[in-house]
């Protein structure tokens, strides 16, 4: 049993020494990741503020030819740029960037709206451009008050009663919270901290399998009185070192910089301080002896150290695929769905980061069959470490 | 002291060898000559249990391979074919490696360790990184941390490959020097000099089987010829994959 140590001592202290396994463990993965999450969060915070404060910008084409819209529409708050297009310049206009909206007035519209028929107008606009959608929707809803403004008016004229035209009223409640909105956010976060995770115990694992048979290191250790299992054991341990180091880095390094962020305006409230950091810790560590015992495996199935950087890249994004799923299926925690692992640690780690209640059992389910999980694997390589074929 | 008998293995339709019969004594030095292929490194791996042969057994001091290798283990002392360092840990950080995991205290392995690097001239080197090792001063290393637990027994797969001159003075040396100290020293090779110039006893193998053994006098005078390499030659039917 003290061979586990020894073997766990050595296989610590060799990787500390290599700068390529320190670089990707402890520094790409749990610090570039979370600063490139933050800036890039800070970005799309910055530029949702940005839209919203900004007049929405409209061209008009012939506002001659509808003098009170315009000043209805300039009423609202939008500045009316002028321009003279025919429906052809209006298109060419829109599609080459010049104008992100325009309205177009066509010369049947006085003749038309006078007559009491539906004046014709037309809006151009790019919808495969970012945010211009919401420019649209409020374009349409200020044309819409205008219009049923008319409307009203014409039936006054006409002495009938404006309600017979409103026969039902929908009030929009929005009861979502500033944590529930950021869904995507939490979601992005998960995936980080459990990519780092792995990425932490990579190299680790690929050197002490594929890497230890390529440098001709492993027949020799196979000959010293230690039993093969344990030799793994103190392989998968020294990962399993380095994986949660690499967890509490990233974890703290984006609970760090979200604090510069501006979350709040994102809608989303700040709820990663230190407790909830060691919280989100403490859940996601049952994961590193699965992770360590897995890539261990994997990599001990192949026959060169490129081969198995290659496998255990694909490994890396196994723990991905079911929150890939459940975000595209929109599961909500179930205490069945916390049995699966990683898909439970991101459900833990997104219901402490909302700040939700989180039932023990569910924690306790996560918890135990990730680890329980983790015990086997790590019983599988030390089964296979006893293959004669592991020499190669 | 190393008894085999009988061992056979397979790796799926080839046999690599069968019936393999061999004694190595302590005080001397057994070579195991034989051409590439012949099924050295086989029988090898198998007496210092990294294979277990599907048949037959083999005793180290009386401990059988087969059923306690964990326990053989502890009494051998071995330089595999790819003798591969840790490139991060120094020279001296690999052998004393091999002292924890043979389950020396501290002191004992530390005490040890200079001891060897004395005895292999590796004072230059040790303090050394060994991924900045010469091709000799690894080989050294990888022998070191073989008898840092002062085996009894020491088995060698072709120990002089890749290693220039005054490395394979050095390790003859150091067989020579185990075997005056008592130890059983078992080396496989396929230059017939070198096993000619150190053997007390000679094993000769060829195609997964024992082709004749013993002292090379009585291989001489068995084949009938006065010169060792006919003697080969007429054993294995050719010298080809000899040198």
């Amino acid at each position: 049993m003290r061979a586990i140590f020894t073997v766990f001592g050595k296989e610590f202290r060799e990787n500390l020494r290599d700068r390529r396994t320190l670089f990707s463990a402890l520094v790409f993965g749990p610090l570039f990741s979370p600063l490139l999450f933050a800036v890039a969060l800070a970005l799309m915070i910055q530029r949702g503020d940005t839209q919203n404060d900004k007049p929405l910008q409209l061209a008009v084409s012939h506002t001659e030819r509808a003098p009170n819209l315009i000043s209805k529409l300039v009423e609202y708050g939008i500045t009316v740029q002028p321009v003279t297009y025919d429906d052809d310049d209006a298109r060419k206009a829109v599609q080459e960037r010049r104008h992100k909206l325009v309205l177009m007035i066509p010369d049947s519209y006085g003749e038309q709206f006078t007559s009491a028929r539906p004046a014709p107008l037309a809006l151009y606009s790019d919808s495969s451009e970012r945010f211009v959608e919401r420019d649209v929707q409020r374009t349409k809803g200020i044309l819409a008050a205008y219009s049923s403004n008319i409307a009203r008016l014409r039936m006054m004229a006409r002495g009938l009663d404006p309600m017979v035209l409103a026969p039902v009223a929908v009030h929009d409640v929005d009861v979502s919270t500033p944590a529930s909105r950021s869904v995507l956010a939490l979601g992005t976060m998960s995936t980080i901290i459990l990519l780092t995770l792995l990425m932490g115990g990579l190299y680790l694992a690929i050197d002490a399998t594929a890497g230890e048979r390529e440098r001709g290191s492993l027949e020799s250790l196979l000959t010293v009185p230690v039993r093969r299992e344990h030799l793994i054991y103190g392989k998968i341990l020294a990962a399993c070192a380095y994986m949660a180091l690499s967890l509490a880095l990233s974890v703290t390094a984006l609970a760090f910089l979200l604090r510069f962020v501006g979350l709040e305006s994102f809608g989303m409230s700040v709820n990663f301080g230190p407790l909830t950091a060691l919280k989100v810790i403490l859940v996601t560590l049952p994961l590193v002896p699965l992770g360590a015992s897995l890539m261990t495996i994997v990599a001990a199935y192949t026959r060169s150290y490129r081969e198995a950087q290659t496998y255990l890249g694909l490994v890396l994004l196994v723990p991905t695929l079911p929150l890939v799923f459940a975000a595209a299926l929109g599961l909500q925690p179930t205490l069945g769905l916390m049995a699966i692992p990683s898909l439970g640690q991101h459900f833990l780690i997104t219901s402490l980061l909302k700040d939700e209640a989180i039932p023990l059992i569910h924690v306790a389910l996560s918890v135990g069959v990730t680890l329980g999980l983790g015990l086997a694997l790590a019983a599988v390589a030390g089964r296979l470490y006893h293959r004669e074929a592991l020499l190669g | 002291m190393i008894e085999a008998s009988n061992l056979s293995k397979r790796f799926g339709a080839v046999t690599a060898v069968r019936d393999v019969s061999l004694r190595a004594a302590d005080g001397r030095i057994t070579g195991l000559l034989g051409p590439n292929g012949a099924g050295k490194s086989t029988t090898l791996r198998i007496l210092y249990t990294v294979l277990a042969p599907d048949s037959g057994d083999a005793l180290i001091d009386g401990t059988s391979v087969v059923r306690s290798p964990l326990e053989a283990r502890r009494s051998i002392g071995v330089l595999p074919h790819s003798a591969g360092v840790y490139p991060h840990l120094s020279a001296r950080e690999n052998i004393l490696y091999y002292g924890a995991l043979h389950g020396l205290a501290r002191a004992d392995r530390e005490a040890r360790a200079d001891e060897l690097i004395e005895l292999l001239e590796m004072q230059d080197f040790a303090k050394r990184p060994a991924r900045k090792l010469s091709q000799g001063q690894k080989m050294k290393t990888a022998l070191a941390r073989a008898l840092i637990h002062r085996p009894r027994n020491v088995l060698l797969d072709e120990p002089t490959n890749g290693l220039d001159v005054m490395a394979v003075r050095g390790l003859r040396n150091l067989l020579l020097k185990l075997r005056d100290e008592g130890h059983c020293v078992l080396f496989s090779s396929h230059v017939m000099q070198e096993v000619a110039a150190l053997c007390d006893d000679i094993v000769v193998i060829s195609h997964g089987v024992v082709a004749a053994a013993g002292t090379p006098d009585a291989i001489r005078e068995r084949t009938g010829q006065s010169n060792l390499e006919e003697a080969f030659v007429q054993l294995i039917g050719t010298g080809e994959g000899l040198q």
